[in-house]
């Protein structure tokens, strides 16, 4: 019960700060340096670990999907299939899974190590608004970073399952990506991109609200950081399931 | 060159160093007028463990108010309720007439500007360079022209003597415990408060570092008239800079007084506290 009762507090927590932020989001003047840092720095420089992410697992989509569709005499589907659940599944849910990991715990880490050194409450007390400040622009610049490293997902795996299609299913690369193309639709499309949005937007805020809640010196940090994976984690396989009921009911 | 020629140059002047008892004492206070900032009967607790039960307490123009008790009492906590960073269970604070408890953003960022805080481990910000670290809250609240604040950086810095052009440029990592904490003093003062709270100022820093703040506490306090609340355990900065001095114990305020009552008080407890005795030990507990 007692568990219960703390999800319900920290979802509490989490709506308030959501609230806030989009309160701030409509103040002027806008935090565009501190945006454009956030930007950087949650997103520039995740696009390696996206980019092998996606690879790998066109690849491999592509040789089980080969090898499992042939009994069915289906194997030449197998380059449709991988760029379609790329599109619409694995591209936002693994570039989500992958970055926000990496981004989430930094954003713990960062505003985690400032409430404990009283530079949350040193802000406040110079007449800064934490939200304003630390908050917003993390959320902006992840709603927009994850959408994009989602794209550079799943460009790079169509062509990782193109690559291995072409070799096992014996077709030629002009075939292989005439078939993605033809597959993929732009509600595919936006499918997969609208939920990058949210995920970036869930990555964002849960690691900020874990951060700025944190106590108890480094080790407050190092659990808090721990955390934060694993909400964000959870998080994301868990709104994945509604987004995606959500959006088939839109768009079919 | 003989020896007798060394006697004829000119005795280098050897600059005075200044002796503890140096410092003037602090500014007497008018007690008749109306206090500034007001506790009154104020309770809080953090989930089950209370740190305030019907705390009172009234602080003055242009005194310098110390808080003492033992660690853990929650003295800092105070500093905290006054300008907004935690909020109250029960009870009254009011500071320049308006009440804080039931203050808006708009009321607690006016509060901010005329009360400034310096934090016990300083709490400058990392990304920031020292400059950029006090031009800070007067970017926040629109003070001045980019050359008056960079100006005013240049003047507070050289008030808490720290007028190296470097020391600008430098970020927080790369200033020793001292420095920053004179950095952090310097940003509060920036925006020339007219009350500065002072979380244990003094803890961490060598003895010259120790009396170059409190001597900066007196210069303000003599100079500008600025009232200051000092939580500190240093009895030194306590009896260097305190015109009254206040005691937690018990979650209230168990004394009120100068440094002189306190040492003569009749209760053992404070007498023993003011003089770091060990009596008080096993009576706390």
């Amino acid at each position: 019960m007692s568990g219960f009762l703390r999800l319900m507090g920290a979802m509490g927590e989490i709506t308030l700060m959501t609230f806030k932020t989009i309160r701030e989001l409509f103040r002027w003047p806008p935090e565009v340096r501190l945006t454009m840092a956030q930007l950087e720095l949650g997103g520039v420089d995740s696009w390696t670990i996206t980019l092998l992410t996606a690879i790998f697992t066109g690849m491999v989509m592509a040789s089980q999907f080969a090898i499992g569709l042939e009994p069915f005499g289906a194997s030449i589907y197998t380059g449709s299939l991988v760029s379609l659940g790329i599109v619409r599944e694995l591209g936002p849910v693994l570039t989500a899974l992958l970055v926000g990991g990496r981004v989430g715990s930094g954003f713990t880490a960062e505003l985690g190590s400032m409430a404990v050194t009283e530079q949350i409450d040193a802000m406040r007390a110079l007449g800064a608004d934490p939200i304003r400040k630390l908050v917003l622009p993390r959320c902006v610049a992840m709603v927009v970073a994850m959408p994009l490293l989602t794209i550079l997902a799943d460009l790079v795996g169509c062509f990782g399952g193109a690559v291995i299609t072409v070799f096992e299913v014996d077709i030629t690369f002009r075939f292989a990506f005439e078939q993605m193309a033809d597959t993929v639709g732009i509600p595919d499309l936006i499918h997969g991109l609208a939920k990058s949005a949210f995920f970036g937007y869930f990555v964002a805020i849960i690691g900020c609200w874990n951060g700025m809640r944190t106590y108890g010196g480094t080790e407050g940090v190092g659990q808090a950081t721990t955390n934060t994976v694993v909400y964000i984690s959870i998080c994301i396989l868990v709104s994945d399931f509604v987004l995606t009921r959500l959006f088939l009911a839109v768009y079919g | 060159m003989s020896h007798d020629d060394d006697t004829t140059r000119p005795t280098p002047v050897v600059p005075v160093v200044e002796t503890e008892n140096d410092w003037p004492p602090p500014q007497p206070v008018d007690y008749d007028q109306e206090p500034i900032i007001s506790f009154r009967e104020v309770d809080k607790a953090f989930g089950p463990k209370s740190v305030y039960e019907g705390l009172s307490l009234d602080v003055f123009r242009g005194e310098t108010l110390t808080i003492i008790g033992r660690s853990g009492v929650g003295e800092s906590v105070m500093l905290k309720l006054l300008i907004g960073l935690l909020e109250s269970d029960q009870g009254s604070i009011v500071a320049f007439g308006d009440e804080v408890t039931t203050m808006g953003e708009k009321g607690l960022l006016g509060l901010r500007k005329r009360v400034a805080m310096l934090f016990q481990g300083g709490a400058l910000f990392d990304s920031l360079t020292t400059a950029e670290n006090i031009d800070y809250p007067m970017r926040e609240h629109g003070w001045g022209t980019r050359a008056e604040r960079s100006a005013r950086v240049d003047e507070v810095l050289a008030q808490v003597g720290l007028p190296d052009p470097l020391v600008r440029k430098r970020k927080p990592s790369e200033l020793s415990g001292g420095m920053r904490k004179r950095v952090a003093l310097a940003r509060a003062i920036a925006m020339k408060p007219e009350v500065i709270l002072y979380d244990e100022p003094t803890t961490g820093l060598d003895p010259v570092n120790v009396r170059r703040i409190n001597g900066l506490i007196l210069r303000l306090q003599r100079e500008l008239g600025v009232t200051s609340l000092v939580v500190t355990h240093d009895m030194d900065t306590v009896f260097t800079v305190t015109n009254r001095l206040a005691m937690v114990k018990d979650k209230h305020i168990f004394f009120t007084g100068t440094p002189a009552e306190a040492k003569a008080h009749p209760e053992r407890y404070v007498r023993e506290f003011v003089r770091g005795g060990l009596g008080i030990i096993e009576e706390d507990l």
